[in-house]
């Protein structure tokens, strides 16, 4: 250590508590968190999974027969349960911060947070009533 | 964190922001129908014929594609941020960067690309 440096002889040493690589499982809050934060990784799974779902149906029915068939399978399927409890997690979690994020003002009155959030909830069931009514109408 | 980086934060958020809205929106539907109701049989999957016949609409295409980039944009930066927070692992810095939104590239481009050639 040079005089130049600005340091004392005796360093002090810095204060600096080491965290736990496990302190998520602490609380339950904390957990809640970093179950949300790993929400993404499945989300990306589905982009996958939706993309060879296209492709499949791009190359012709045998091989979108096969890729029907490969969904039922015993590591696939097990996986997109959990998924599916996972972008649940995700939606659910998402339209609740919503007040928090967006502040929607009428006049000079701010529109209550419930109201934002149900409208995310009301705007969520519509997407998926639509997306199924393509996909099923045909039953 | 370079400048670059740093000014760049602000489209990565809103990238990330709208992939989750997207995300919330039409994921779980999709979930449950193709990964859980037609593979246990509660439900018959749409036939190639109408399959194929959606996919090859204009506007399946485009929403497909934005569904799929901002989707992934959203993984890429969330994940991101739970190796750092999650498993503090900041000095992995710029390796976790590239493969997080270099992933995130590659995916949209694989999707343009599948989107593209719907016959």
């Amino acid at each position: 250590m040079t005089d130049g440096a600005g340091h004392t002889v005796h360093h002090p040493r810095w204060l600096r508590p080491r965290m736990s690589t496990y302190w998520w499982l602490q609380r339950r809050s904390y957990l809640a968190f970093i179950l949300r934060e790993v929400s993404s990784v499945f989300i990306a799974w589905f982009v996958v999974y939706l993309l060879l779902l296209i492709r499949a149906a791009s190359q012709g029915a045998a091989a979108y027969q096969e890729f029907l068939n490969w969904s039922g399978h015993a590591v696939v399927l097990p996986l997109n349960v959990i998924t599916l409890f996972f972008v649940v997690f995700h939606a659910i979690t998402w339209f609740n911060l919503a007040p928090q994020a967006m502040v929607v003002r009428v006049g000079s009155t701010r529109v209550p947070g419930l109201l934002i959030a149900a409208s995310n909830h009301a705007a969520w069931a519509v997407a998926s009533a639509l997306v199924g009514w393509l996909l099923l109408r045909g039953q | 964190m370079t400048v670059a980086t740093r000014s760049l934060e602000p489209l990565l958020w809103i990238l990330f922001s709208a992939g989750g809205v997207l995300a919330a929106l039409l994921i779980p539907i999709l979930v449950l129908l193709f990964g859980v109701a037609f593979p246990l049989g509660w439900l018959s999957p749409p036939s190639h014929e109408q399959t194929l016949t959606l996919l090859s609409h204009p506007v399946a295409r485009v929403s497909l594609f934005v569904l799929c980039t901002l989707s992934l944009f959203h993984w890429a930066h969330r994940f991101r941020y739970t190796l750092y927070d999650g498993l503090q692992i900041k000095h992995l810095n710029e390796v976790i960067n590239v493969l997080c939104y270099g992933g995130a590239i590659i995916g949209s481009v694989w999707a343009a690309y599948l989107l593209w050639q719907v016959p």
